[in-house]
C-alpha cells in the first residue's frame, strides 16, 4: 500500500528550512501512515483552534474599539450592574461557553478517532525490532520467528516500505525516547519497562530521528537514521546483516583486525566472526554499511572515523568511549579494516 | 482598654470592646493553622500509602522479604497510641474549661504515654524484617514508619514544651487554646497511625 | 451613579494614632531588620527577592538563547548547558512563579480584607527566610560548579546517583524542600487570614475576586506540594542512603517519580496561573470603571479550575507505556479545564465591552493576556490530545506552549499588577511613557522569541539540546528567537529603570490614584504600619465604589498591643479579638538552623539528627512567651467563657 506523501500545512513552506530539508526530521511531512493520521488530526485541530482564536481576538478588539474611553481616578465607576442584572451579557457569555464546549467535544472526538486509527495498523508480515536505548546510542536487535535469522545492529535501521514494523522499546540505563517524526509520534524507552511502537513507512527515503527525552550530557547528539527501502532491497540488507564479518582480504586490513581484537576495542564492541564480543557499545559487524557514525552525528568516512577513534571526546564530550593512544599507521590499518565491514 | 472615644456619631462605630480575647475550636486562627498542617500531612501519608500499593502492583512477590513485619510490637504500640487519646481528651477538655490544674495533670500523663510509645516504636523498627535499602518494598515500609515517627517525635516535643510552660508560666488565655489545638493535632497523629499500621503490618499479609 | 459622597471617616485621636503606628512598626537597627515581622515589610522583601530570582532566571535564559542562536554553538559546552536549563527552569518555577504570587498576596490580602496583619506573622517571616536561604544555596552551588543538571523535573533514573554523581541533584532536591516548606507555610497563613480575619460585613460573597484566587491557590498548595516533597525526599534517600524507590532492578519504578512529580507539577502551573486571574479581574474592573461581569461565575470558575487541575497530571506522561484508555481520560480532563477559563475570558471581554476604558500601562499588560494566554491555551488543547502529543511532546513546540501560558497567563498580568500597585507600595506612580515602552518591547520581544518555537517543534527540534546541526535548517528561527530574548531583556531593564527612577522622582500617588473600589485604596500610600487606623466595616463588594453605610468602622481595638479582630468564616460576623506577637529575631534564627539541617543532610543523614537540636531550640524560643508582655496584657483579658454570646 502506498501513501503519497503530502506536504501537510503547506502554508508553512515559506518558512526557511521547511521545504525539502535534508535530512528529513519533521512532523509536517508524513511518509508513513501513522504520521499521516496524526497529520490529519493536526490539520483539523489547527483549523479549529485558529477559528476560535480569530473569534476571540475579533471580539476582544471590537470591545476595545467600541467602548468609550475613561480615566481611572477621574471617571466615576458605573455600578448599574448591582441594581439590574445584565441578562444580555450573561446570555452572551453562556452562548460563547456553550460553543467552546462543543469545540472541545469535537477535539475529543477527533482525538479518539485518531487513537483508534493508530491502534488499527495491520500487523501482518511485520518486521520486529527490539530497540534498546543507551547513553547516547541505539542498539537494534531484529527478531524473526526463526531465531537463527535474528541479527544485531546499531544507530541505523533499515525497514521495508509498505510492511508494518513493530518496535519494542527498552532502555539500558536512563529514559530515552524514540522519535522519527516523519513516520510516527514518539514513545519513551523506560528502564524496567517495555513499550511498543507500531509504524509503517509508505514511501522510500531516509528519515532522521532523535532521542526526545533528556538523557544526560549528550542527549543532543543521539540521533538515528531510518532507511525505508523496497522490500527486496530490505531483505537483501537483512541477509547481509545476518552474515558474520567477511575475513579481511588485504594485509593491512588483516593487521587492522588484529589490532581491533587485541586492543580495548574488543572489550566494548562486537564484530561477529572475530574475537571481539563486547556488549557495552554499538555492534560494528557491518559498520561500513552505515551512513553516519556516533549515533548520527558524523559522516562515515575514513577521515571522520580516524578522528573519532583517536579522540571521541572532542566530538561528543562525555561519551563512554575513551581516547586512544594509537600510532598513526596502526590507526590507518584499523580504519582500513573497519572499512571492510560492509 | 483605651479611653472611650468621644465621637459625635456613635452609630458610625461598631464597638468590639466586649469581645473575648481568645476562643476555642474553629473560632480560633490556631485551629485553622493546625488543620492546614493536618491537610498537608494527611496528603503526605496518603501519597506514601498510594506509593506502597503502586510499587506492590508492579511487583511479582510481596513482601520482597522473607517475612512481613512482626505483629507484636506494632500491634502493642497501636494499643498504646490509641490509649494515649484518653489523657489527650481530658487535657483538651480541661483546657477548654481553663482548668490549669487538670491541664497540668493530664499533659504530664500524655508525656508519659509519649515516652511509652516512642520506646515501643524503637522496638518496632527492629522488627520490620527488611532493610530500607534492600528493595523498594523495604524503602516504602521504612518511609511510612519514618514519616509517622517524625510526627510522633515533633508532636511529643511540642507537647513537652507546652507542658513545661503550663508549670512555669507566663500564662495567658490563648495558651489554653494552644493546649486544645495541640490535643487536636495529637488526635491526628494517633488516628493517622491506623491506616499506616494497617498498610505496614497487614499490607503484605493480604 | 457618581461616587457616593461619604462623610469624613471617624479618626483616632492623634496620640492614639501615633501609639498605633509605634505598636505595629518594625524595630530599628540591624537586629531590628532581622526581627521585623510586619506583613508589608516581609512582603516587600519577598517581592524584591523573587524579582531578583526572575532576573537571574532571565540571564540564564539569555545564555541559553546565545548558545542556541546558531547551529553547532560554542558559547557553552553540554555540561554547562544542562546546568543552565536546569537552573533556568528551577529558578523560574520554584524561586519565582509561585513565591511571587504568595509575596504579593501577603501584602495585599490583609489590606483588601480590612485586616491589620496576616495570621501567624512570625511564620510568615520564617517562610520568607527559609525560601531565600534555599534560593541562595541553589545559586551558590551553581556558581561553584555544582549546579543541578538533570532538568527542573529531574526524571529518574537520570537523577539517581549512578547517572548523576556528586551533589548536584541532592542540592536541587533539597532546594525543593526549602521552597516547598515556605510555600506550604504561606498557604496556611493566607487561608487562615482570608477565612478568619476579614473585616466585619465582608461576607464571602463580598470578597474581592483577587482574594478568592489566593484562597483557591492556597488550598491547591496544601494538596499538591506534599507530592513533590515526598518525591524529592525519596530521591534524596535513594541517592544518600540507598533506598530503592526508583530502581527497577530492586522493585522500584521510574514512573513512580513521574506520577508523584506531575501530581504536584500540573497543579503547580495552575497555582501560577490562578492568582494572576485575580490581578486581571482587579485591573480590568478599575480600568473599565465597572465591576467585572458575573461575579458568581468568576468565583465558581476559579474553584472549578483549582479542582480540575488535580485531574490532569498524566498528560505529561502520554509518551510512556501507560494504558491508552487511561490516557484518554486525561485528554478529556485536560480539554474540560478550558471551560472555566473560557467563562472567565468571556466575562472579562463583556466587562471591557461595557466599560469606559483607560488604556494605561497596567491595563495594557493585562490585555496582552487575551492574545498570549489564549494562544497558549489553544496549543495546550493540541497537546491534550494523546496522538498529537506524541509528535509535539518534548519538542520546542512545548517550550513555546509553556512560555505562552506562563508568561501570557502570569508574567504579563504580574507586570500589570506591579504598575497598578506600585503607587500603593511606594507612594509614587511608575512612569507611564517608560511603562508603554516597557510593555511594547516585552510584547513584541516575547512573540518574536517564542512564536517561532512552535514551528521549530513541528520541524522536529527536540527540547533540552545544547546544540543542533546546521543541515537541519533550524538556524534562522533560532536566531530570531534569540533576538526576541534580548528584546525582552531590554524591556525588563526598562522596568528596573522605571522602578528605580520612580521610587524617588515619580509623581506622588496619594491614597487612591486609580479611583479603585477595593479597601487597600482607602489608606495612605504606602499604608501605615497597622494598615487601618480604624478597621472598616464592609457593606458591599467594591466598598469604595459603594454608598457609605453605618456603622462604618470598628472601635475598641487596642493601640498599645498588636490586637486584631477575628471574624466568622462565611459572614465575617464579629467573633473575638486576638493579640498577635511582636517582632522577634527567632524566626530568622530558626530559619538559619533549619538551613543548616537541610544543607547538612545533603552530605550526611546524621545531620538530620544533630541539626534538629538547634532547630528545636530556635522554635522553642520563638514560641516562648515574654513574661513582661504577658503580665501587661493579662489584666485586659476577656475569656470566651465569660462571654456567652
Amino acid at each position: 500500500m502506498r501513501v503519497r506523501a503530502r506536504a501537510l500545512l503547506g502554508g508553512l513552506s515559506w518558512v526557511p528550512g521547511v521545504a525539502a530539508a535534508v535530512p528529513l526530521q519533521d512532523a509536517l511531512h508524513a511518509y508513513g501512515i501513522q504520521a499521516a493520521h496524526i497529520g490529519r488530526l493536526w490539520n483539523f485541530t489547527l483549523g479549529l483552534c485558529t477559528l476560535v482564536f480569530g473569534a476571540i481576538f475579533v471580539a476582544f478588539l471590537w470591545a476595545l474599539w467600541r467602548a468609550p474611553r475613561g480615566r481611572a481616578g477621574e471617571t466615576a465607576p458605573d455600578m448599574a450592574s448591582l441594581a439590574r442584572p445584565e441578562r444580555r451579557l450573561h446570555r452572551a457569555v453562556g452562548l460563547a461557553t456553550g460553543i467552546a464546549t462543543l469545540g472541545l467535544l469535537l477535539l475529543l472526538a477527533a482525538d479518539v478517532f485518531t487513537s483508534r486509527a493508530l491502534a488499527r495498523l495491520p500487523l501482518g508480515n511485520a518486521v520486529n525490532i527490539e530497540l534498546i536505548g543507551h547513553e547516547w546510542w541505539w542498539e537494534a536487535r531484529y527478531h524473526h520467528a526463526d531465531p537463527a535469522r535474528d541479527f544485531v545492529t546499531a544507530n541505523e535501521l533499515h525497514i521495508p516500505v509498505g510492511r508494518a514494523v513493530v518496535v519494542t522499546l527498552r532502555s539500558n540505563d536512563v529514559i530515552h525516547t524514540l522519535w522519527v517524526p516523519n513516520l510516527h509520534g514518539k514513545r519513551d524507552m523506560i528502564p524496567g519497562r517495555t513499550s511498543t511502537l507500531q509504524l509503517r513507512a509508505d514511501h522510500a527515503g531516509t528519515y532522521r530521528g532523535q532521542c526526545a527525552e533528556f538523557c544526560g550530557l549528550e542527549h543532543a547528539k543521539m540521533a538515528m537514521l531510518v532507511e525505508a527501502e523496497p522490500d527486496a532491497a530490505y531483505e537483501a540488507w537483512a541477509a547481509r546483516q545476518r552474515q558474520a564479518a567477511a575475513p579481511p582480504a588485504t594485509a593491512q586490513a588483516l593487521r587492522g583486525r588484529a589490532i581491533f581484537e587485541t586492543s580495548n576495542c574488543a572489550s566494548c564492541h562486537t564484530v561477529e566472526g572475530t574475537a571481539a564480543h563486547g556488549k557495552a557499545a554499538p555492534d560494528l559487524t557491518h559498520l561500513a554499511g552505515r551512513t553516519t557514525l556516533a549515533a548520527g552525528i558524523l559522516p562515515n568516512d575514513g577521515a571522520h572515523l580516524a578522528a573519532w577513534i583517536l579522540d571521541p571526546q572532542s566530538h561528543k564530550q562525555g561519551v563512554y568511549m575513551p581516547a586512544t593512544t594509537i600510532k598513526p599507521d596502526d590507526l590507518q590499518a584499523l580504519v582500513t579494516y573497519l572499512g571492510t565491514l560492509k | 482598654m483605651n479611653a472611650p472615644r468621644k465621637d459625635k456619631d456613635d452609630e458610625a462605630l461598631l464597638d468590639v470592646c466586649h469581645l473575648p480575647t481568645f476562643a476555642f475550636g474553629q473560632r480560633s486562627p490556631m485551629w485553622w493553622g493546625t488543620m492546614g498542617l493536618v491537610a498537608i500531612e494527611s496528603t503526605v501519608f496518603a501519597l506514601s500509602i498510594m506509593s506502597y500499593f503502586y510499587l506492590r502492583s508492579h511487583a511479582d512477590t510481596w513482601p520482597m522479604a522473607r517475612f512481613p513485619p512482626d505483629l507484636i510490637w506494632g500491634t502493642l504500640n497501636t494499643a498504646v497510641i490509641l490509649l494515649s487519646m484518653i489523657p489527650n481528651h481530658f487535657a483538651k477538655r480541661a483546657a477548654e474549661k481553663l482548668d490549669l490544674k487538670q491541664v497540668r495533670l493530664w499533659m504530664v500523663v500524655c508525656m508519659l504515654s509519649s515516652i511509652a510509645f516512642l520506646a515501643v516504636r524503637v522496638l518496632e523498627f527492629g522488627a520490620l524484617n527488611v532493610h530500607w535499602d534492600s528493595n523498594a518494598y523495604g524503602s516504602a515500609v521504612w518511609m511510612l514508619m519514618g514519616l509517622h515517627t517524625t510526627h510522633l517525635i515533633t508532636d511529643a516535643y511540642d507537647s513537652l514544651v507546652l507542658t513545661v510552660l503550663m508549670f512555669t508560666g507566663p500564662l495567658e488565655g490563648k495558651r489554653f487554646v494552644d493546649v486544645s489545638e495541640n490535643a487536636g493535632y495529637w488526635y491526628f497523629v494517633v488516628l493517622s497511625w491506623i491506616p499506616i499500621y494497617a498498610v505496614i503490618y497487614w499490607g503484605a499479609r493480604i | 451613579m457618581s461616587m457616593a459622597k461619604s462623610p469624613a471617616p471617624p479618626r483616632l485621636a492623634p496620640q492614639d494614632a501615633a501609639q498605633l503606628h509605634q505598636t505595629w512598626s518594625d524595630p530599628p537597627g540591624l537586629v531590628g531588620w532581622f526581627s521585623a515581622i510586619n506583613h508589608k515589610t516581609i512582603s516587600m522583601r519577598f517581592m524584591v527577592t523573587t524579582f531578583v530570582f526572575f532576573v537571574m532566571g532571565g540571564l540564564l535564559a539569555l545564555a541559553i538563547r546565545t548558545q542556541l542562536a546558531q547551529p553547532d554553538g560554542k558559547t557553552v559546552g553540554p555540561d554547562m548547558y544542562n546546568q543552565l536549563f536546569t537552573m533556568h527552569g528551577s529558578t523560574m518555577m520554584f524561586l519565582f512563579a509561585v513565591p511571587v504570587m504568595q509575596a504579593v498576596a501577603t501584602y495585599l490580602v490583609p489590606l483588601m480584607i480590612g485586616a491589620r496583619s496576616v495570621a501567624f506573622p512570625r511564620m510568615n517571616a520564617f517562610a520568607y527566610w527559609i525560601f531565600t536561604l534555599g534560593g541562595i544555596m541553589l545559586f551558590i552551588a551553581f556558581l561553584v560548579g555544582s549546579g543541578p543538571d538533570a532538568g527542573w523535573f529531574a526524571y529518574v533514573p537520570l537523577s539517581l546517583l549512578q547517572f548523576s554523581p556528586g551533589k548536584r541533584v541532592d542540592i536541587w532536591a533539597q532546594m525543593i524542600t526549602f521552597t516547598e516548606m515556605a510555600g506550604l507555610m504561606e498557604a496556611i497563613v493566607l487561608i487562615t487570614t482570608i477565612l478568619k480575619m476579614r473585616a466585619p460585613g465582608m461576607t464571602l460573597n463580598r470578597m474581592p475576586l483577587f482574594v478568592w484566587t489566593i484562597l483557591a491557590t492556597s488550598f491547591m498548595v496544601l494538596f499538591s506540594m506534599p507530592a513533590v516533597m515526598l518525591a524529592s525526599t525519596a530521591l534524596i534517600t535513594d541517592r544518600l542512603v540507598g533506598t530503592q524507590f526508583y530502581n527497577p532492578l530492586k522493585g522500584g519504578d521510574a514512573l513512580l517519580w513521574q506520577h508523584l512529580f506531575w501530581f504536584f507539577g500540573h497543579p503547580e502551573v495552575y497555582m501560577i496561573f490562578i492568582p494572576p486571574l485575580g490581578f486581571i479581574s482587579t485591573i480590568i474592573a478599575t480600568f473599565s470603571r465597572r465591576p467585572v461581569v458575573g461575579y458568581p461565575a468568576m468565583v465558581l470558575a476559579v474553584i472549578a479550575t483549582a479542582f480540575l487541575a488535580f485531574g490532569l497530571w498524566v498528560h505529561h506522561m502520554f509518551a510512556t507505556n501507560l494504558p491508552e484508555l487511561g490516557k484518554t481520560f486525561f485528554t478529556a480532563a485536560s480539554l474540560m479545564i478550558a471551560i472555566p477559563t473560557a467563562i472567565q475570558i468571556f466575562c472579562w471581554i463583556a466587562t471591557l465591552w461595557t466599560g469606559r476604558l483607560d488604556l494605561r500601562t497596567p491595563l495594557l499588560f493585562v490585555l496582552a493576556f487575551f492574545v498570549i494566554l489564549v494562544i497558549g491555551g489553544l496549543t495546550g488543547l493540541m497537546l491534550a490530545s494523546v496522538s498529537l502529543d506524541t509528535q509535539l511532546h518534548d519538542s520546542f513546540f512545548v517550550v513555546a506552549h509553556l512560555h505562552y501560558v506562563l508568561m501570557g497567563g502570569a508574567v504579563f498580568p504580574l507586570f500589570g499588577a506591579f504598575y497598578y500597585w506600585f503607587p500603593k507600595f511606594t507612594g509614587r506612580m511608575l512612569g507611564e511613557t517608560l511603562g508603554k515602552w516597557n510593555f511594547w518591547l516585552f510584547f513584541i520581544g516575547f512573540n518574536l522569541t517564542f512564536f517561532p518555537m512552535h514551528v521549530l517543534g513541528l520541524q522536529g527540534m527536540p527540547r533540552r539540546v545544547y546544540t543542533y546541526p546546521s543541515e537541519m535548517g533550524w538556524g534562522s528561527l533560532n536566531f530570531l528567537a534569540t533576538i526576541g530574548a534580548f528584546m525582552m531583556a531590554l524591556s525588563v531593564l526598562l522596568f528596573i529603570v522605571n522602578v528605580v527612577h520612580s521610587r524617588r522622582r515619580g509623581a506622588v500617588a496619594g491614597d487612591d490614584p486609580w479611583g479603585a473600589g477595593t479597601l487597600e485604596w482607602s489608606v495612605a500610600s504606602p499604608p501605615p504600619p497597622a494598615n487601618f487606623e480604624m478597621v472598616p466595616v464592609v457593606h458591599a463588594r467594591d466598598p469604595l465604589w459603594s454608598a457609605q453605610k453605618l456603622p462604618s468602622h470598628v472601635s475598641g481595638l487596642a493601640n498599645d498591643y498588636r490586637e486584631i479582630l477575628v471574624t466568622s468564616v462565611a459572614d465575617a460576623d464579629l467573633d473575638h479579638r486576638l493579640w498577635l506577637p511582636a517582632s522577634s529575631i527567632w524566626p530568622f534564627l530558626t530559619a538559619l538552623a533549619t538551613t543548616v539541617l537541610f544543607i547538612g543532610s545533603v552530605f550526611t543523614p546524621w545531620a538530620v539528627v544533630w541539626a534538629m537540636v538547634p532547630v528545636a531550640i530556635g522554635a522553642t524560643f520563638w514560641f516562648w512567651p515574654k513574661k513582661d508582655i504577658v503580665e501587661q496584657r493579662t489584666g485586659s483579658e476577656r475569656s470566651p467563657l465569660e462571654v456567652e454570646s
